[in-house]
């Protein structure tokens, strides 16, 4: 507590002399990046317009089968067409979009916890625990874990969107971890950390009030990153028909029904509207990523 | 050098070790068992918890392990209980097949993505930097089989210049002239797809290499004597540039791997990852775990791979 006050007294003193905060260097990057800045405000936009159109949609109305309408047009009474089962395409967009975007947070912020946690601590103790840790992180990180993925999901008896969450997080949050051990590791070797060290800090004081938002703009570039890479890997794996329980929309369901020729050629509507939503996506999330990441390198920056 | 290499071979044991003993566990969890598709209404049943009894069936989990393990050793995986050969046999096929399209593929990506890299970071900032930059980039974001599907569609159904599936034209007799230019022309597409995905990373590492280059004292040196530019940059530049990139093969083949599954199933290529698939639906578990061996122990000799080539070119990483 007397650390702050100081802090802020010192601050108060030298007003011009005082660096950006973080969130204004970002802010600045923004500005500098065209293209980021229109990625940001167009995927907020269209993830805030999906998740409230998906509000006013009755999922259990929209996935009932009706064969009168197998593959029906794009027209009036189906926006977007619709698919074998005769159902509304514009609607299962909607909702899997949703359910894809949501999957890739819950799955990005449960992996980030994890990761960031064990990356701190191993990185900050080392030693045996690093030892203990770094070998888990090797194992998971050299096995095939999109077929072992693929396998649990098989074997699994009760199967639902929280157990999918769960499998897929297993197998991806040694990524960040071994990213944030590494950092962890140079940074704790830093003078103020010995510093804190002889006042007789706490090592949980240290690691989550000093050494995390001193690595808090490497945690944003990743955490960003990752929610694209997740948003790839649920509806991966649900175009295989391993993601979502069958009769859940979503994206990767409704890009899979091009495996059949015959839709692929003559059905555009069925597949082409999924895809270029995971494509805008998948850019939207990684540019907004990259220019947080210039922002976190000082080399990279443009602004 | 070689001490570094036989540490990490060495290391490779215990982790294919624990990675067989996680998927033997998982095997155990896989629901029914391979007789269970064997029963129709006339089978015995009797004849079939015989059949188990025989298959170890009810042998305790470790004795199974061991079993299974010994025999994984010596390369037998068991029979696939769809196909009534042994695995060994049927995966032997599928990976020739897997192997000849990673081949053309790395092939590919190097071919597109050297001379990308390097014009990119020659002419940095300009347009064409640009536009290297740009695509690279969306290649990065853009999802396998996303791109596989709209390159199928374009290529193969609207513009009919690639076979949309299989890998070889059944009119050609095995071993003629025309019978290879059809498995090279059936695996071209797929090759291209995976290329073009593959591409980010070593045209980012050409061009940050090139950038660097420029400044440095050698190509200084070598345009103070008058060498011309051109010549700069293939000689000097392009040489001490190239070497590092040989060391995203080890990445390339863990990518490859990834991706396979998916290229596979799109372009209806019947190798290992179509394999993979197709095991899982019919529940064929000697296949299913010989494929998860087999992928685990490729991705961690493509890390190895990695890293030895990176010890050889760059003696900065050298530790030992």
């Amino acid at each position: 507590m007397k650390e702050q006050t100081e802090n802020v007294v010192i601050q108060s003193e030298h007003p011009e002399s005082s660096p950006p905060t973080g969130f204004q260097v970002i802010m600045r990057e923004f500005k500098k990046d065209k293209l980021a800045m229109f990625s940001l405000i167009a995927l907020v936009v269209v993830i805030v317009g999906i998740f409230i159109w998906s509000l006013l949609i009755d999922q259990q109305e929209m996935m009932r089968v009706s064969l009168r309408d197998k593959f029906a047009e794009p027209g009036d009474k189906f926006l977007l067409g619709a698919d074998q089962g005769g159902r509304d395409i514009l609607g299962q967009l909607i909702i899997g979009a949703r359910n894809s975007i949501a999957i890739a947070m819950a799955v990005t912020l449960l992996t980030g916890v994890v990761g960031i946690m064990i990356g701190l601590t191993t990185g900050y103790f080392g030693g045996w625990i690093d030892n203990i840790f770094m070998r888990i992180i090797d194992f998971f990180i050299t096995i095939p874990s999109l077929m072992i993925i693929i396998v649990f999901v098989t074997i699994v008896p009760k199967y639902n969107i929280p157990i999918f969450i769960l499998i897929v997080s297993v197998f991806l949050w040694p990524g960040t971890a071994r990213l944030i051990r590494s950092k962890a590791l140079s940074e704790s070797r830093r003078d103020y950390i010995n510093a804190s060290k002889t006042m007789g800090t706490s090592d949980a004081a240290i690691i989550f009030k000093k050494m995390m938002p001193n690595l808090s703009s490497i945690l944003i570039v990743e955490l960003t990153l990752n929610f694209a890479g997740n948003v790839g890997i649920e509806t991966g794996l649900s175009f295989l028909g391993f993601g979502l329980p069958p009769s859940t929309p979503s994206l990767g369901t409704l890009v899979s029904y091009a495996v059949n020729p015959l839709v692929l050629k003559e059905m555009w509507w069925v597949w082409l509207p999924a895809s270029l939503l995971i494509l805008f996506l998948m850019l939207g999330i990684n540019y907004v990523g990259q220019a947080i990441r210039r922002s976190a390198d000082a080399k990279q920056r443009l602004g | 050098m070689w001490k570094t290499i036989i540490r990490r071979i060495l290391l490779m044991i215990p982790q294919l070790l624990a990675l067989s003993l996680l998927i033997f566990i998982m095997a155990k969890f896989m629901p029914g068992d391979p007789f269970t598709g064997m029963v129709t209404p006339d089978t015995d049943p009797a004849r079939i918890e015989e059949l188990r009894q025989q298959a170890g069936f009810y042998d305790p989990w470790y004795k199974q392990y061991g079993i299974w393990m010994m025999n994984a050793v010596q390369g037998d995986f068991g029979k696939s209980y769809t196909y009534k050969v042994a695995v060994a046999d049927l995966i032997g096929d599928r990976a020739l097949n897997t192997l000849w399209l990673a081949l053309v593929s790395v092939f590919l990506l190097y071919v597109i993505a050297i001379p990308l890299g390097v014009l990119a970071g020659r002419y940095q900032n300009t347009f064409l930097d640009k536009t290297v930059v740009l695509y690279s980039f969306i290649s990065y974001a853009i999802p396998v089989f996303v791109l596989s599907l709209i390159f199928l569609y374009i290529f193969g159904y609207k513009l009919q210049w690639f076979p949309t599936s299989g890998t070889v034209d059944i009119k050609y007799d095995n071993g003629s002239l025309g019978y290879i230019w059809s498995k090279f022309y059936h695996l071209l597409l797929p090759a291209i797809t995976y290329a073009i995905l593959g591409t980010t990373g070593v045209i980012q590492y050409l061009r940050t290499e090139v950038i660097d280059a420029k400044s440095q004292d050698y190509v200084r040196t070598a345009r103070s004597k008058g060498i011309p530019l051109n010549k700069v940059y293939s000689r000097h530049i392009f040489r001490n540039s190239l070497l590092p990139i040989a060391a995203f093969l080890g990445f390339t083949i863990t990518g490859l791997l990834g991706g396979s599954i998916f290229i596979e199933t799109i372009f209806s290529y019947p190798g290992m990852g179509q394999l993979f698939i197709q095991s899982i639906s019919g529940r064929d578990y000697s296949v299913i775990t010989a494929l998860v061996m087999l992928y685990g122990f490729l991705t961690l000799l493509g890390s190895l791979l990695s890293d030895i080539i990176m010890s050889i070119v760059d003696p900065r990483i050298r530790i030992d």
